[in-house]
């Protein structure tokens, strides 16, 4: 599905390369592409029309850059605006001014509360934090001893108190005592693991709004699982309407679920995504990066990151530039060899670079090229041809035996080398004199770098 | 109602009336909907159908199959001419009861004298022990011994959160301690059922993520354990599966399957407002039916799966 997905996307994009201006006829398939992405990673579909047409209005009209084609463009637009949509909060905990601070933790059944909790005492913990747990859940079968089995495994502080009876007045009672219990023990923060309920349990949500009262929490997270479908709106927008949340806490980030279910939940809540479950150890919590959920959210790998890299340093007019030279007469001289060769190493390690890429489509020509380079071979390519005059970089014939020697020394490179060199640039040159119109890649798969 | 640690309590009146209230506004909405555009083009056209779009995704069908279900609803309505609202709402009810009785995977034939074995699996936090324990209420009251197989032995208090089901339903839990193999001690609950001459032996399993393959892996050791000791088994592997699930239910699916022998699904928190239309489209492509669905936390809240009453809620 995965695959499927980029391939479908690279295709759309293909066809949009080489239009000048973005609008509504090229960007609708990219547009129907990307709906589809966001609604099979599970979006919300009210949230995703939304998004759709906040984007194509962004879309339409803009001229093409230069470095980007326009497919790339597209999703250039998207993953800003889904990255700016989730926005850039991280890990951070409000503390009240006078502790203990409470963090109260909210959600469905199921959606990994209590060992979120665990999780956030043990964080707190190695941030130098005292904090003490305590669970409100006398519903749920051993739920309290689940707790109880996760504070000793991060050895922890609990409040267990006593239950006699499941009701409301229990969990009353026992958030009080361990507020109490904080105070007399100097812990700064209470962390309350409560039942998991139904946002339309209308008895279950006001014992919430009740422990909120009594409380007065600094944070109330609510944990949500990353594998949440459609209604991830509906449950967030209730607990949020009847607890005003402070932030979200994304859980079982491990598995495969794309988890759109993060942009649903912002959307609703407006509330940060504090972070996000990585594993059944307790140290898995980490900080969220939208960003990366992004990519995840859309299926596309780091492509985004690439184009970010390229937006940044690739000029595509140059690169153009160079491709009409080399194709008409005039040829390709050794300068735009040069040019080459340093666009591929502003990139960044031409490896690095090409490992983001997907395998597929009209990128696994150019994997196939990346694998029998390396960077170092780029580096003395580039020193050979600093090594030359600017008359030899544009006219090769004329670099006969001694210049090649000189060439060679100044380089510090061997006369075999400069000849190789020679050598792939002259076939390089007679390549492009036979080929179409090259795209970037496909001249990259048919560069051959010396070997040396 | 809520069952509690002490016993059944009080509470929440009119829940089901809540529920069925709810069900009904929606289901109106839906009604109303159609009836508008209809209103408005005199006939059904794409665009109706295009509306309908919208209902389906947002009941988790997925892309996929809700484009299948409806290219098909187009083309008959196209050929039928359909004017009628109820008829084309029966129409769409027709076109997803047919690809859910499409399951049609059945359970292993138990041998006679032999206890029947229902392996319990699915992600963390679906309900397995509580389905486990609402399962054994239905075969205790069947007149059915049953035997409990406590092989979560990974996830911290979940040995203690069955034994409290066992409590509940008067049934005895077969144990080890927490960390112990799992495998070992599901061996240990199918002979001592052999024995006994037991007539179920339900496994409650670890929630794992599919993605995890060594641990997907441990499910196919027990499956073989079990298998040693009694042949067929397990007869049944019910994936639990979270109604709220959206389509990462598809992999999940896929990949339980793969890995434990998946032969039916329980569809549990399906008295909140999440459809799990996912099931739909895991129906569809892996013919896996659903058996049970969860609607609450008492012990008497699973229910036979109905697929027409599924089908419109769906709708609803």
């Amino acid at each position: 599905m995965f695959e499927n997905l980029s391939e479908k996307l690279q295709r759309t994009f293909k066809m949009l390369r080489g239009q000048a201006v973005l609008n509504e006829d090229n960007v609708q398939d990219a547009l129907k592409q990307i709906r589809l992405a966001l609604l099979e990673a599970d979006v919300n579909f009210k949230v995703v029309k939304q998004l759709v047409d906040k984007i194509q209005d962004k879309a339409l009209g803009k001229d093409v850059m230069t470095a980007l084609a326009p497919g790339e463009q597209v999703i250039k637009i998207v993953r800003d605006e889904l990255v700016e949509m989730l926005g850039q909060d991280t890990a951070k905990l409000k503390f009240g001014s006078q502790p203990p601070t409470v963090v109260l933790m909210a959600g469905l059944q199921g959606s990994g509360k209590t060992t979120t909790s665990g999780k956030l005492a043990n964080w707190l913990k190695n941030g130098g934090h005292r904090p003490l747990l305590v669970s409100v859940d006398v519903y749920r079968p051993a739920a309290r001893e689940q707790l109880r089995v996760v504070a000793h495994a991060i050895k922890g502080n609990i409040y267990e108190g006593q239950v006699t009876e499941a009701n409301t007045g229990t969990v009353e009672r026992l958030a009080k005592e361990a507020r109490r219990e904080a105070v007399n023990t100097g812990c700064d923060v209470l962390i309350v693991d409560t039942a998991g309920r139904l946002h339309m349990d209308e008895q279950l949500m006001e014992e919430m709004q009740l422990l909120k009262k009594l409380l007065s929490p600094q944070e109330i997270l609510f944990v949500a699982d990353a594998m949440t479908g459609q209604d991830a709106v509906r449950s967030a927008d209730e607990f949020h309407k009847k607890l005003t949340l402070t932030g979200v806490v994304l859980t079982k980030m491990d598995g495969d679920a794309r988890g759109g279910a993060a942009l649903s939940i912002r959307h609703v809540t407006g509330q940060p995504i504090k972070f996000i479950g990585v594993g059944e150890k307790y140290d898995a919590l980490e900080p969220f990066h939208p960003d990366r959920i992004v990519s995840r959210i859309l299926g596309m790998g780091d492509i985004l990151s690439l184009i970010e890299k390229a937006e940044q340093q690739v000029d595509k007019k140059k690169a153009q530039e160079i491709a009409i030279k080399a194709l008409t007469g005039d040829g390709f001289s050794l300068e735009d060899f040069r040019d080459q060769v340093r666009q591929v190493r502003k990139m960044g390690s031409l490896q690095s670079l090409v490992g983001m890429l997907p395998r597929i489509g009209p990128f696994s020509g150019l994997q196939a090229a990346a694998d029998k380079v390396d960077d170092k071979q780029i580096s003395r390519v580039e020193a050979i041809i600093n090594s030359m005059t600017a008359y030899e970089r544009n006219h090769h014939e004329v670099i006969n035996g001694s210049r090649r020697k000189r060439i060679a020394r100044g380089s510090g490179t061997s006369i075999q080398e400069v000849n190789n060199l020679l050598r792939q640039y002259a076939q390089m040159k007679k390549m492009f004199k036979q080929m179409g119109k090259p795209s970037f890649a496909r001249r990259m798969a048919g560069m051959k770098f010396p070997e040396m | 109602m809520i069952q509690t640690l002490f016993g059944s309590t009080q509470q929440k009146p009119g829940f089901l009336e809540r529920m069925k209230e709810a069900v009904t506004r929606t289901r109106e909405n839906l009604s109303q909907r159609i009836e508008e555009v209809v209103a408005f083009t005199k006939e059904i056209d794409r665009s109706t159908l295009d509306d309908l779009e919208a209902t389906l995704i947002g009941a988790d069908l997925g892309t996929a199959t809700t484009h299948e279900v409806l290219e098909k609803l187009r083309e008959k309505a196209d050929r039928k001419q359909i004017r009628d609202v109820d008829e084309l709402k029966r129409l769409l009810k027709e076109e997803l009861l047919a690809i859910l009785e499409q399951g049609n995977m059945r359970p292993v034939q138990k041998v006679d004298g032999m206890p029947e074995v229902i392996l319990v699996v699915g992600v963390n936090g679906t309900g397995k022990t509580t389905t486990i324990g609402k399962l054994a209420q239905v075969l205790r009251s069947d007149g059915k011994n049953v035997l409990l197989c406590a092989a979560d032995t990974f996830r911290a208090a979940a040995i203690e959160q069955l034994e409290i089901w066992g409590q509940r339903t008067g049934t005895e839990v077969i144990k080890t301690k927490a960390g112990g193999d799992p495998a070992a001690v599901l061996f240990d609950a199918i002979q001592a059922a052999t024995a006994r001459h037991t007539d179920y032996v339900i496994v409650d399993t670890a929630g794992r993520l599919h993605t995890k393959t060594n641990l997907m892996a441990e499910l196919d050791k027990m499956r073989r354990t079990a298998q040693r000791i009694v042949p067929g088994a397990p007869h049944e592997t019910l994936l639990v599966m979270d109604a709220t699930t959206g389509q990462n239910g598809l992999q999940q699916a896929r990949l339980f399957t793969q890995s434990a022998g998946v032969t039916g699904i329980v569809l549990t928190k399906l008295d909140g407002t999440a459809k799990g239309g996912v099931v739909v489209a895991i129906t569809r492509e892996l013919g896996v039916p659903v058996r049970y669905v969860g609607v609450g936390e008492k012990a008497g809240d699973l229910l036979p799966f109905n697929p027409k009453e599924f089908v419109d809620s769906l709708l609803a």
